[in-house]
């Protein structure tokens, strides 16, 4: 039955019997879910300490976090162990995800990042203080909605761009371009999600005072 | 650390907000990156910007088969691994947390050494890739002309300086590359506080800082 291509979750069944439903797992969750219902299983994961939807992200993300870390220059070995830490921070961090921000595989991405450089480079990465004014506030649902739906369309406009620009804006997250050379890469159409992030920002912090 | 009364004016650049996303600065430029950030919601917005590209692009990669026993052991990370959930960072005092985490405490915990002049500097300890310092310079002194071999960023962290570039108040980010010579001055009125970084060693058109400059590690 379909349960069977997720090897994640089979191993779980092996690992844990008891806390593990397989009739959990819905009809709709077979296919490939989008960003919305990746947000669902972030939630269950914070909330209910879910453990199929768990694994269902484990399935989608963690090959996709070894590939990038392997054409990022680790090694298969190196890579393999920060996607397995990558998939446990998230587990940890679950209650840190703010879907009006940031769709799950931005979320995974900077989480990846800030463990290779964590892992192979040995350094601390300085990341920029919280805002005083979120993420406790909940995240209006429009919001949410139409940030995950604009990470879409990123994600379109990039496959979109001529091979040619495509190529220079995924070297440079492979870290294989110098400053110069990433400075002509930039000025790419990358649509609407600067501005909707924006519009966020100013809307939260209005809301603040 | 609350928005600075200013507007800011000078941002990062396209190029070096891609970099930060990617992670692939040196751990200098990152400080100084983050600390700009802290203080300026328009790069933030920027910095999510091209962190959602890092998803897209990580997310459109064909996937590489984890390990048999791949599952098993995320599974045993999280019952006994040491990931802590980290506590919100927010700064109440002068500087923003990421200088913070840096400098060890704020402005007040800062260990300043003379460089001559009435400037006084303090390097951070960061890998090797750049040097970063804090710079505090008394209103109305200039810092010595100089040139730059790679890029230097300078953040304005308190007063504001003029070079023949334009003026730069708390809050602005100056990206100097190879191409400029400047002496900036500190403005009239409260002292300069600058957070500065360099991935090369500063090319000074004078000849006493020249003489100097092993001296101040500049």
């Amino acid at each position: 039955m379909a349960y069977g291509a997720y090897g994640a979750v089979k191993a779980l069944g092996a690992m844990r019997p008891k806390s593990f439903d397989v009739k959990e797992v819905s009809v709709e969750t077979r296919k490939k879910p989008d960003r919305m219902a990746w947000v669902g299983h972030l939630s269950s994961i914070r909330d209910q300490k879910d453990r199929s939807a768990f694994a269902e992200v484990f399935t989608h993300f963690a090959p996709r976090v070894k590939a990038f870390l392997m054409k990022s220059g680790a090694s298969p070995d190196m890579a393999e162990e920060v996607a397995q830490d990558v998939m446990a921070t998230l587990w940890r961090k679950a209650h840190l995800f703010d879907p009006a921000k940031a769709s799950v595989s931005t979320w995974i991405f900077t989480i990846a990042r800030n463990r290779r450089i964590d892992m192979l480079r040995k350094q601390r990465r300085p990341e920029p203080e919280d805002l005083t004014w979120g993420p406790e506030a909940e995240p209006d649902q429009a919001d949410i909605l139409a940030l995950q739906q604009d990470s879409a369309k990123l994600t379109d406009a990039l496959a979109t761009l001529p091979d040619k620009q495509r190529d220079l804006i995924v070297r440079a997250y492979y870290g294989e371009l110098t400053h110069s050379e990433i400075a002509e890469a930039t000025g790419l159409p990358l649509g609407t999600i600067k501005s909707r992030i924006r519009l966020a920002l100013n809307r939260l912090r209005h809301q603040m005072k | 650390m609350t928005a600075p009364m200013t507007e800011i004016k000078h941002h990062l650049t396209d190029a070096l907000l891609i970099a930060y996303s990617a992670g692939t600065l040196p751990e200098g430029f990152n400080l100084v990156v983050a600390t700009h950030i802290s203080l300026c919601d328009e790069c933030r917005a920027q910095m999510h910007e091209y962190d959602a590209v890092g998803g897209a692009i990580m997310d459109e990669e064909a996937p590489v088969t984890m390990s048999d026993d791949s599952f098993a052991a995320v599974l045993d990370l999280i019952e006994n691994g040491d990931i802590a959930a980290p506590a919100r960072r927010i700064s109440s005092g002068h500087f923003p947390t990421p200088l913070q985490e840096y400098v060890g405490g704020d402005l007040d915990a800062v260990q300043w050494r003379k460089v001559g002049g009435g400037v006084r500097q303090a390097i951070l300890k960061v890998d090797k890739s750049a040097s970063v310092r804090l710079l505090h310079i008394p209103a109305g002194v200039s810092v010595p002309d100089h040139g730059h071999r790679g890029t230097e960023l300078t953040l304005v962290l308190q007063g504001a300086f003029s070079d023949k570039t334009d003026r730069f108040g708390k809050g602005d980010i100056e990206v100097a590359t190879q191409d400029l010579n400047h002496q900036p001055i500190a403005e009239m009125g409260e002292d300069c506080i600058c957070l500065a970084a360099t991935d090369a060693p500063l090319r000074f058109n004078s000849l006493i800082p020249r003489i100097l400059q092993p001296f101040l590690q500049i």
